[in-house]
């Protein structure tokens, strides 16, 4: 049995008194559909950050395909094949489609310094971007500025960046979030279309979309690992119905 | 998920990734007007090659503040530093030109390629500061160090006869401004090459959203080090030509003053497509010349009124038009960009 | 060598008191409002004019050189300065450069080029002599009028309403927007302070630099901001002992090794930027 795509090892990350994150281990296999879910403030964010780099674990590990990737900065874990997107768009305003799109796929062969040739010269590479824009519904706008798109068409951009890198772990930071109803389809079917050997962690509060996709998932309650399993034992267990309707009580 | 025809999407992306490739007719015309006037009206070669110089100065800030979003206060301090760079050749008995302009341009790069590491952590206000406070600096160890640089009292050289040939001090005017026109071009010809490449959508990557930039491999911190780089070595070129072509170096090169007027030229022209800086540095000197003419003393007074109200108005309004009448060379800006 | 402490701190006290305000605008508003200087200059003129001119005593001169600035301060930010709260950094220095580079030249037009001199009264100059080390009368009453403004800045802020209401504002406008505090008066009053404190500031230096020309903005320019930088913008705290710290070092510096000048002063504000690059006694925030 090989090492999973991606492991996190007792990881713990305080703010001060603050403990966000309190020793979770749990692992990701190959080609994974795993879902990660839990209240709001349970700190899933944060557990995203510290597996992709963005903030340094105050104790633990994080394992990416059985390597040590803890002291690695976000640049080169993406190099190493772990991509995420992020619950707030983050995409380049005034780049299109096209241009953010190549921007990855350059970085991904290794030809993002090079400063002689014109970016897009390379038939290989245009034909990959007009691939990716063409499964993503993209190719309409391929060349309007990023911030005319409409929400939901930035969303998929979102998605169809990170998918880009060709990553081996994509990490999914609430996807379908803020996206009218109309348009959810569209990100609901990407999401369904990803490759089958991607390991794939999705965070969603929409158990609708949990459901439909993951085979496993892992419940954070407080920053700790509550329980994890298939999604008919979570949806059975008590302990997470309490902390669901706990939060239904109140909201 | 699309309707679209496969090979239609795959012409209309390779047509939108190469639109800015090619040589506009108004750029050609632009260079070939500006080489007309040095050739035509050697009387205003002086000007002419102020202009020029400028414009280069603008042009590398260009690259790290149009391009990648980096904001500097102290670019001055690179221009200085090739100057004296070149001055200080020169008046040790190696007086060639092209010797004097590499080796500005590289003290120029090397200091840039050591501070470059300052930049990268802390906000926007702390890039200010810090290449504030680098400039300050060396601009006192220039003063301090009067032995190498002259001090107050200023330098005594005179530059070699380009290639061999050509004067360029005052007995060569003209062909002063054709040596700064040579070099202008074809650092502005790779300039434009590098904001088309990967690595200069690398750069506009880290200018819109650094976070992500980051979260798709941009190796983010070697880049901006590399650019900065670059562009002090682009400054340190353009003040080895001023020391080459006006033989005057002076302390003053290193004043906060020479960082914010070159800024303003850049912000008249509009940063992120490269011709700002050069069409600003132009209207900028006109205007100083036309202005200082009326009111000498006042000068200053009528740049703060420019900035204030170039500020209130929108920095990215003026450039905006311009842009749209000559075309982008490079993504353009953000909106309120730095 | 208690001399050159003892200038040093004077210096740094005249530091505070001039950067104080700038400290408040930086920390308060996220604005970087490099024309601060110019109101600095204004206080040392309204000193200057008033005495020479009116004959108007040093002391009474003083309240004035406050106000003046501060009414000015509030104008400028009703009209222009609101306008630009939400800008990007550049655009917030190039539009306050713009302002200095406005205000020298109407400066040299109303009042001329020649330094304005502020001749101190009788009873403030010279220099007291005890237990061998040499105090200078004005650099004393410099360091207890400064410490006053200081401590009472600080009570200001700790013990009254208007100081946490200010403290709320400065953690989270919109918070604080949303329990009731006129973010809005808060932001004007604290700017007329921070200007009024400027001039009051410009007033107490003029003798000590040597006049009050209109370039003085430009000149001290730097030195306020490398002391917001070192000393952080958190508070009066911090903006204290990073102009003690800067005075002291300044004076020490020029005095032991002059050739270094006023490197030391850039190197020390490089030094901190790159270690903290909040500052020195900013919140861990790094805001």
């Amino acid at each position: 049995m090989s090492e999973p795509a991606l492991e996190a090892r007792g990881l713990s990350r305080n703010f001060g008194a603050l403990i966000a994150t309190d020793d979770v281990s749990f692992a990701v296999e190959a080609g994974a559909r795993q879902a990660l879910i839990g209240p709001n403030g349970a700190g899933k964010t944060t557990l995203i950050n510290l597996l992709t780099g963005v903030i340094r674990p105050s104790a633990g590990q994080v394992m990416l395909q059985g390597r040590d990737v803890t002291g690695l900065a976000a640049s080169a874990r993406v190099r190493m094949g772990l991509s995420r997107t992020f619950q707030i768009n983050q995409l380049f305003p005034d780049l299109t489609p096209a241009e953010s799109l190549g921007l990855a796929i350059s970085e991904r062969n290794g030809s993002g310094a090079d400063f002689w040739r014109v970016a897009g010269g390379r038939p290989a590479i245009v034909a990959e971007i007009a691939d990716l824009l063409q499964r993503f519904g993209l190719d309409g706008d391929l060349d309007q500025p990023t911030r005319k798109l409409a929400y939901g068409k930035q969303r998929l951009l979102e998605i169809a960046l990170a998918l880009a890198t060709r990553p081996k772990v994509l990490l999914l930071d609430e996807p379908a979030a803020g996206v009218p109803e109309e348009e959810r389809r569209d990100i609901l079917a990407a999401l369904a279309a990803l490759p089958s050997d991607v390991a794939i962690l999705l965070i969603e509060h929409d158990m609708d979309l949990v459901f439909n996709f993951a085979s496993r998932i892992s419940v954070l309650v407080g920053g700790r690992l509550l329980t994890e399993g298939a999604p008919e034992e979570i949806a059975a267990d008590e302990r997470v119905k309490a902390v669901y309707l706990g939060e239904d009580a109140h909201g | 998920m699309s309707a679209a025809n496969p090979s239609a999407t795959a012409g209309r992306l390779a047509a939108h990734l190469h639109r800015r490739a090619r040589w506009r007719w108004g750029e050609i015309a632009f260079w070939l007007a500006l080489l007309a006037a040095i050739v035509a009206l050697p009387a205003r070669a002086g000007i002419l090659n102020e202009v020029i110089i400028a414009g280069l100065f603008a042009l590398s800030l260009d690259l790290i503040l149009g391009l990648a979003g980096i904001v500097s206060l102290g670019h001055a301090a690179f221009f200085g530093l090739g100057a004296y760079a070149a001055a200080i050749l020169a008046s040790n008995g190696l007086a060639d030109p092209t010797l004097g302009l590499i080796f500005g341009a590289a003290i120029a790069a090397i200091v840039g390629l050591i501070t470059a590491p300052l930049l990268l952590r802390g906000a926007d206000l702390t890039r200010l500061m810090v290449t504030l406070g680098v400039s300050l600096m060396l601009g006192e160890a220039a003063n301090r160090n009067a032995w190498i640089t002259g001090g107050a009292d200023g330098l005594n050289f005179s530059p070699g006869r380009l290639l061999g040939l050509f004067p360029i001090d005052f007995t060569g005017q003209r062909n002063a401004a054709l040596y700064s026109f040579a070099v202008l071009f074809i650092l502005f010809a790779f300039a434009r090459r590098l904001a088309q490449s990967p690595f200069g959508l690398a750069l506009a990557a880290i200018r819109e959203n650094r976070l992500r930039a980051g979260a798709l491999g941009v190796a983010t911190s070697r880049r901006i080090v590399a650019v900065y780089t670059l562009a002090a070595a682009y400054a340190g070129a353009a003040g080895a030509l001023l020391a080459q072509t006006t033989q005057i170096v002076s302390l003053d090169l290193f004043d906060f003053h020479r960082s914010a007027d070159v800024m303003l030229m850049l912000i008249i022209g509009g940063a992120g497509w490269l011709y700002g800086g050069l069409i600003g540095a132009a209207a900028f000197i006109i205007l100083r010349d036309v202005i200082s003419a009326a009111t000498p003393e006042y000068w200053e007074f009528w740049i703060g009124l420019a900035l204030v109200i170039l500020v209130l108005a929108g920095r990215e309004r003026i450039g905006e038009t311009l842009r749209r009448l000559v075309g982008r060379l490079a993504p353009a800006a953000r909106r309120g960009v730095a | 060598m208690l001399t050159i402490l003892f200038d040093g701190v004077a210096y740094g006290m005249l530091l505070f008191v001039l950067a104080s305000g700038l400290s408040v605008t930086l920390g308060l508003m996220n604005f970087i409002n490099l024309a601060h200087g110019a109101f600095a200059m204004v206080g040392g003129y309204v000193t200057a004019l008033l005495m020479n001119r009116a004959g108007v005593p040093f002391l009474l001169t003083l309240p004035a050189a406050f106000l003046v600035p501060a009414i000015l301060g509030v104008g400028l930010e009703r009209t222009l300065y609101r306008r630009l709260y939400g800008a990007s950094p550049l655009d917030q220095v190039l539009f306050t450069i713009g302002l200095v580079l406005m205000a020298m030249p109407i400066a040299a037009y109303l009042i001329g080029d020649e330094p304005q001199q502020v001749h101190l009264p009788q009873w403030l100059s010279g220099r007291i002599d005890f237990h061998s080390v040499g105090i200078g009368v004005y650099r004393l009453f410099i360091i207890l009028v400064c410490g006053l403004i200081a401590l009472g800045l600080q009570t200001f802020l700790v013990r009254t309403r208007f100081g946490a209401q200010l403290r709320a504002a400065v953690d989270d406008p919109r918070v604080a927007q949303g329990l009731g505090v006129d973010v809005d008066r808060i932001f004007a009053i604290a700017f007329a302070v921070g200007s009024g404190l400027a001039g009051l500031g410009g007033a107490l230096a003029a003798d000590v630099v040597g006049g009050i020309d209109p370039s003085f903005p430009v000149k001290f320019l730097v030195t306020f901001l490398i002391v917001v930088t070192v000393g952080g913008s958190n508070g009066i705290l911090g903006a204290l002992f990073g102009s003690l710290l800067l005075g002291i070092l300044d004076v020490a510096g020029k005095y032991y090794v002059p050739s270094i000048g006023a490197f030391i002063i850039y190197a020390v504000m490089v030094v901190t930027l790159i270690v903290r690059p909040q500052g020195l006694f900013a919140r861990g925030d790094g805001r």
